[in-house]
């Protein structure tokens, strides 16, 4: 799960001043410019509306259209490309019940490899790895509306590993779950040996989980480094709406 | 918690979903034909409206038809307002697209809840989605310029009182119930609780014009000559089918004297389950011939509506909502 | 949380369970049909039906009483037929006085037993149904309809209403409680406040905004869809299944309602 195809030095995820306005008009990004390494656990912070979930869809060009450039493994994220990146980018998002929307847990978490053209034999053990790595690996025959939150949070993240994702990229994983659930998933973005870039309001999770951090607000990077310095700079965090653990 | 919401409306069967038994053979296959024929077509209309969103968008509207079918309001007497949802679908998707949606709600119901009968199915996919779909969109077609809601409410109410008139030629021509008693006690019935359907057809496209105004953007209209021709034959064609019908429904005349003192008796029986305000009679119909006529009528509209709504579909190839952009809230 | 009361017994093991499940769904319209074509009063044939249906009830090990309780749903609707009492010509039965109407109605005897033929049809028809129900999974009943030739697209759009009819019926029954809460409505039954239109309104306006979400939704699912690489072409993996034992099967069934078919016009 880690970057194969890039050279050297190119990051997992490059995003160069990307700008981007939803069709009422009014702009949700303003310029954004970050980079993911691999092996690196990035966090992206910023209060509500600052464009976090605008961006993630960029990365597997679902939203396109507005100015800037990304790239993906050193690919650049056009129309030829979606079929690859799409593969590289595991994109989990906000609520569970968007993201699995299949009758059964196999049928979700397979529908990533089938849909990727994986002969039947891979998709299969695909999806066994990706439910074991989750620690759901009972589950292929159970029906989605049956689990909890936190346990669909669980099958949403494996849909993605199933797909071998170079960078995970999830929107806001702990929102909504109960105190146990939230523990869980901690544990299992602690064990899980992956690039990703996590956005949360859950300033505990930062502080424990990632080694640097990136700050969003009104479309832009207000800041970008490791943890320990943001979370120190009070003054940043109360501009932009966010708090200390 | 969630049961008590599903079974409440499928504890009481609703009249126009027929279970097996009720229909003969060859009138259920016939109608599984048409009905398939239908289902092969909005598949392929559907899929060039929306392409790749088809799928999702369908199954999620399906749900929501088979949630909102469970909202209902008490109109008089303990008189329940339903809610069968293939006009508002028509009005807001488009006929094609409406029908995938109905067609995936009764077969559901069929399938899991029993709510209809399996061989009943293509009757009732005909019934409640190719009728309720058609005159509901055409209905709205009609009258929008003048008013919205009005053509709303009218559209909602036409498309159950229609598609009770059709289930009422179905199970005559099944020899289930003489055409001139069934047929009276299914409009009766329905035109009171079509006024739920209409009413709520009329405040749904209330909400969602405020919600989203770009869902009703103009309209793009035929060219008379067009219409006209089309108008035409769909009165001829309906004038043909519906005396045909009628001399189907009818062949007892031993049935023929009887028939008042039944239509009493099914007033009787109906006003039970419906609890219609006691000395409510249904528009009076004295004889089955007169009833014949009525059901010519009828039917003549609703193929005329049926035929017309095609048309018109399949001169619009772009539906509007597949340009209308959607509020994602994240 | 299960939708229904059947939900249970689906994941049973018993050979009925583990057929292919288009045969149970081909099987079973095969059932439906024959009872669809069995001649009026011909009571031994409707009773061979019933016994068959009790003997796979049997075999798949599922409570019988319960499939009978809700094979009685179908009931409310023998209203619509109960005309053929007194419009089927033939010997004079019985004389009803409805009282609150002065109406003499006869009863004939065709018309009784066309009347007691569409209940039975419709009771053994429903209980068949049922029966399928309880014994297969819904991704097996989806599997089935991929296998006898649904279109995808309708397969797959029932699957997904499947899916999200748990979720936007949560969303109704929130908006139903808010009203509840709010309005002075009393049970269902109950005159409530306000006048029809008023009430009308408020659950039209319920309806419209689950619309509205209901089409944010769909979008959100495609954009979950696409993410994970879906181009327009839906794909499932099909569990390979046995074969001749289930031809068998369904041959034999077949067979057996071509006897009952046979016997059925013998004695009537
Ligand atoms: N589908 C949409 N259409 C129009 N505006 C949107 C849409 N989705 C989000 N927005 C707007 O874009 C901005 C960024 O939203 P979002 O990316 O969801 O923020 P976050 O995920 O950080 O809370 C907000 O102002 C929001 O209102
Ligand atoms: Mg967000």
């Amino acid at each position: 799960m880690t970057a194969i195809n890039g050279t050297e030095n190119e990051p997992v995820l490059h995003v160069h001043e990307l700008a981007f306005s939803y069709p009422d008009g009014r702009p949700a990004l303003r310029g954004v410019t970050l980079h993911v390494d691999a092996g690196e656990k990035v966090a992206l912070v910023g209060p509500n509306g600052a464009g976090k979930s605008t961006l993630m869809l960029h990365f597997n060009g679902i939203l396109k259209g507005g100015a800037g450039r990304i790239r993906v493994d050193g690919m650049d994220v056009a129309k030829e490309n979606l079929g690859v990146i799409r593969a590289k980018v595991g994109l989990v998002f906000q609520n569970p019940d968007d993201q699995l929307f299949s009758t059964t847990v196999f049928d979700d978490v397979a529908f990533g490899p089938l849909h990727m053209g994986l002969p039947e034999v891979e998709v299969r053990r695909r999806v066994q790895r990706a439910l074991d790595l989750v620690g759901i690996a009972d589950f292929a025959s159970r029906m989605p509306h049956h689990l909890s939150v936190g346990e669909r949070k669980r099958v949403a993240i494996a849909t993605v590993l199933a797909m071998d994702p170079s960078i995970l990229v999830l929107d806001e994983p702990t929102a909504g779950v109960d105190p146990r659930g939230r523990r869980g998933l901690i544990t299992l973005l602690r064990e899980l040996d992956a690039t990703m870039l996590v956005s949360t309001h859950d300033m505990a999770l930062v502080a424990e989980l990632f080694g640097r951090t990136i700050v969003l607000d009104g479309g832009r990077v207000v800041a970008d480094g490791p943890t320990g310095e943001i979370m120190a700079d009070q003054a940043l965090l109360e501009r932009h709406g966010l708090e200390a653990p | 918690m969630l049961t008590s919401i599903l079974r409440s409306p499928l504890a009481a069967p609703q009249q126009l979903h027929i279970p097996d038994g009720f229909l003969s053979a060859p009138v259920a296959i016939l109608a599984w034909i048409v009905t398939m024929a239908f289902i092969v077509a909005a598949v392929r209309r559907s899929s060039q409206t929306f392409d790749e969103r088809l799928v999702p968008l369908m199954g999620v509207l399906a749900a929501f038809i088979f949630a909102a079918q469970a909202f209902n309001f008490p109109v008089a007497g303990g008189t329940s307002g339903h809610f069968l949802g293939g006009a508002l679908a028509a009005i807001l998707l488009g006929p094609w697209p409406a029908l995938l949606v109905m067609t995936a709600v009764i077969g559901l119901q069929g399938l899991i809840f029993q709510d209809g009968g399996l061989l009943a199915m293509g009757a009732n996919i005909f019934v409640m989605g190719i009728v309720t779909v058609w005159t509901g969109y055409f209905g709205y077609q009609a009258l929008q310029r003048v008013n919205r809601y009005a053509a709303g409410f009218t559209a909602g109410w036409l498309s159950v009182v229609l598609a009770a008139v059709v289930t009422a030629f179905m199970l005559a021509l099944s020899g289930t119930a003489s055409l001139g008693v069934v047929l009276t006690a299914m409009a009766g019935v329905h035109m009171l609780i079509g006024v739920g359907e209409g009413l709520i057809t009329a405040a749904a496209l209330a909400l969602v014009k405020a919600a989203l105004p770009g869902m009703f953007g103009e309209q793009v209209t035929g060219r008379k000559s067009d219409a006209g021709t089309i108008i035409a034959g769909g009165v001829v064609l309906a004038l043909v089918v519906g005396i045909v019908a009628v001399f189907f429904a009818s062949p007892s005349p031993d049935g023929l004297e009887r028939v008042a003192e039944d239509k009493g008796f099914i007033e009787a029986a109906q006003a039970a389950p419906f609890e219609i305000i006691p000395d409510y009679v249904a528009p009076g119909i004295a004889n089955e011939t007169l009833a014949g006529v009525l059901a010519v009528v009828l039917g003549t509209l609703l193929l005329f509506a049926v035929g017309y709504g095609i048309a018109r579909a399949l001169r619009r190839r772009n539906h509007r909502l597949a340009e209308t952009p959607v509020e994602v809230d994240q | 949380m299960h939708i229904n009361v059947l939900d249970q017994f689906k994941s049973g093991d018993s050979p009925i369970h583990r057929l292919d499940p288009r045969v149970k769904l081909v099987g079973a319209l095969a059932f439906i049909l024959a009872a669809a074509l069995t001649p009026d009063g011909a009571w031994l044939a409707f009773l061979a039906l019933f016994v068959l249906w009790l003997a796979l009830v049997l075999m798949a090990d599922v409570p019988p009483g319960l499939l009978l309780r809700r094979g009685l749903a179908a009931l409310p609707f023998a209203a619509a037929a109960v005309t053929v009492l007194f419009t089927l010509p033939g010997q004079a039965l019985l004389t009803v006085q409805v009282p609150l109407f002065g109406w003499q109605l006869t009863i004939s005897d065709a018309g009784l037993v066309r009347f007691v033929t569409i209940l039975l049809k419709s009771g053994v028809s429903v209980l068949m149904a049922t029966l399928l129900a309880a014994t297969t999974t819904f991704p097996d009943l989806l599997r089935a309809m991929r296998g006898i030739g649904i279109p995808k697209v309708l397969v797959g759009t029932i699957a997904f209403m499947y899916r999200y009819i748990f979720v936007l019926a949560d969303e109704a029954l929130t908006m139903l409680r808010a009203r509840d809460a709010r309005s002075a409505a009393g049970p269902a039954g109950q005159k409530g406040g306000g006048t029809v239109f008023w009430r009308a309104r408020i659950v039209g306006g319920m309806v419209g905004s689950l619309f509205v979400r209901s089409l944010a939704r769909s979008e959100r699912v495609y954009q979950a869809m696409a993410s994970r690489g879906y181009a327009g072409e839906l794909r499932w993996l099909d569990k390979p299944r046995s074969q001749t034992m289930d031809i068998v099967w369904l041959a034999v069934l077949v067979l057996v309602l071509l006897l009952i078919q046979l016997w059925a016009r013998l004695i009537t």
